[in-house]
């Protein structure tokens, strides 16, 4: 099929796609954005995750033919034009990061929780991500980079 | 393979009715995985997804009709206070992620035993309504709708449609046991709904048998007692016994195995426990 569909603002367009393979394969293997990655292709690390139509979804669950006409934002939709979201700043700066596989997901994850509560609590930080598995960190300092992130994106709304 | 994405219910229906062998998918989070893994490799998908009289509830003369593509994110969000029992087993599926995609109607399309809208629903007294373009709509009762592992009423030409239930009438309680908190699959879980209009208990276990189960002998007995000593008049509690009992009948209800996920006997053991605590809370809740 050809599949259309618009991806962190821009539409795309591509052919031969075999309807019944994953989002996660066409953004990686057909539209040259491999920020989402593939680790289980069964929806429970996350590592995949994207906005599908403004909701958080691990994008190795959705069929190519479902994509049809959405509009999708992945990792790479969410730095700004003078560099890192703020989210990704933090998670760098929290030590966050050690391999860094699991980050593209933790961070579309960590931007649907803020977006929804600027100010969470731990509980709420632990929930919101429980999707996401992270083999090297730990989750204390993504913790600590969720709380980072809350007060930088709060500082700037001060700001503005 | 074939990709269908009709756009009505008369549509999807229609193109049911052509492709028998045509594999229903919603949120995918089922039917994904088994593509992913090469389990599946249907020759017809069948998106529903965009099917507008699959996505939406509505609430009609004292009945809510909650269509099949309703999501566990929507049911939290907007079902929470009438359907307090299926909003405590959705917050409990998988991750965000998840229960933005996942919906109810696919769980009950999947109808595995450690499904977790199955005991709210079997426990609140649900109908599920099914249809084929050939002989248009029937409702089946949740109790007639599990006929195995993985295995439902659902004959090849039809789809679910929409689950009917009343707003709940009472506390209403959802307990599951796993190895942590998030994203886990229940070892055992069990749903109970109090109604105090219709002076009943209602139940729902997960995981502990072929099916989804109700426990009969326990939703008659606890009621009975409530009953007999005037508690719904009074708000009181039934004794400790009683509700120690009332675990106990659960427990006796179930048919579990040994499995990957735990034991027959814990499964009994674990039962037990949330049959006593969950009756003790919803009898509390809505007093
Ligand atoms: C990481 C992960 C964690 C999970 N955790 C849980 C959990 O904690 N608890 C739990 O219960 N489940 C869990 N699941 C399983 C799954 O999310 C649920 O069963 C969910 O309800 C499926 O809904 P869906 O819309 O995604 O279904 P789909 O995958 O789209 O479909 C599921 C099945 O139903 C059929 N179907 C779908 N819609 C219809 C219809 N309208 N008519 C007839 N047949 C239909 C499909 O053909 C398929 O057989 C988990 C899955 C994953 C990947
Ligand atoms: S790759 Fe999608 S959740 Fe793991
Ligand atoms: S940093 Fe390596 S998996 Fe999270």
């Amino acid at each position: 099929m050809r599949l259309k569909c618009t991806v962190n603002g821009e539409a795309q367009e591509v052919d031969g796609v075999w309807e019944g393979e994953s989002l996660l394969y066409v953004l990686r293997e057909r539209m040259a954005l491999p920020g989402s990655k593939n680790a289980c292709e069964q929806g429970e690390c996350g590592s995949c995750s994207v906005y599908l139509n403004g909701n958080l979804v691990c994008s190795c669950l959705v069929a190519a033919g479902q994509a049809e006409g959405a509009d999708i934002t992945t990792v790479e939709g969410l730095a700004r034009e003078d560099g890192l979201h703020p989210i990704q700043r933090a998670f760098v700066e929290a030590g966050a990061v050690q391999c860094g596989f699991c980050t593209p997901g933790f961070v579309v994850a960590t931007h649907d929780l803020l977006r929804r509560n600027a100010d969470p609590s731990e509980m709420e930080i632990r929930e919101a991500l429980a999707g996401n598995l992270c083999r090297c960190t730990g989750y204390t300092k993504i913790v600590d980079a969720v709380r980072l992130a809350a007060e930088r994106l709060e500082l700037e709304r001060r700001q503005a | 393979m074939e990709f269908l994405q009709p756009s009505t219910w008369e549509e999807a229906l229609a193109a049911k009715a052509a492709f028998p062998d045509a594999v229903p998918i919603q949120g995918g989070t089922d039917v994904m995985v088994e593509m992913n893994f090469d389990r599946r490799r249907p020759d017809v998908l069948l998106d529903l997804g965009r099917v507008r009289e699959l996505a939406d509830w509505a609430s009609d003369a004292g009945s809510l009709r909650v269509g099949a593509g309703v999501t566990y994110a929507r049911v939290i969000a907007e079902l929470g206070a009438m359907l307090p029992g299926l909003a405590l087993a959705a917050r409990t599926v998988g991750s965000p992620q998840i229960r933005n995609r996942g919906t109810v109607g696919g769980n009950l399309g999947a109808a595995s035993p450690a499904g977790d809208s199955h005991p709210p629903l079997l426990a609140a007294g649900a109908v599920y309504e099914v249809a084929s373009a050939a002989r248009g709509a029937r409702r089946i009762p949740a109790h007639e709708f599990y006929l195995g592992p993985k295995r439902n009423a659902l004959e090849p030409d039809e789809l679910i449609a929409a689950i009917y239930l009343a707003p709940a009438a009472g506390g209403q309680q959802f307990a599951k046991v796993g190895t942590r908190n998030a994203m886990v699959i229940a070892a055992c879980s069990f749903a109970v709904a109090v109604d105090r209009s219709a002076r009943t208990i209602g139940t729902g276990i997960g995981s502990a048998g072929p099916t989804p189960l109700q426990a009969p002998d326990a939703e008659r007995y606890l009621a009975g007692v409530i009953t007999d000593e005037g508690l719904w008049e009074s708000g009181r509690l039934p004794d400790e016994a009683v509700l120690e009992r009332f675990g106990a009948l659960v427990a006796d209800a179930a048919r579990p195995i040994d499995d990957v996920r735990a034991t027959a006997s814990y499964r009994r053991h674990a039962l037990t426990v949330m049959g006593r605590r969950t009756a003790t809370w919803a009898l509390r809740d809505g007093r």
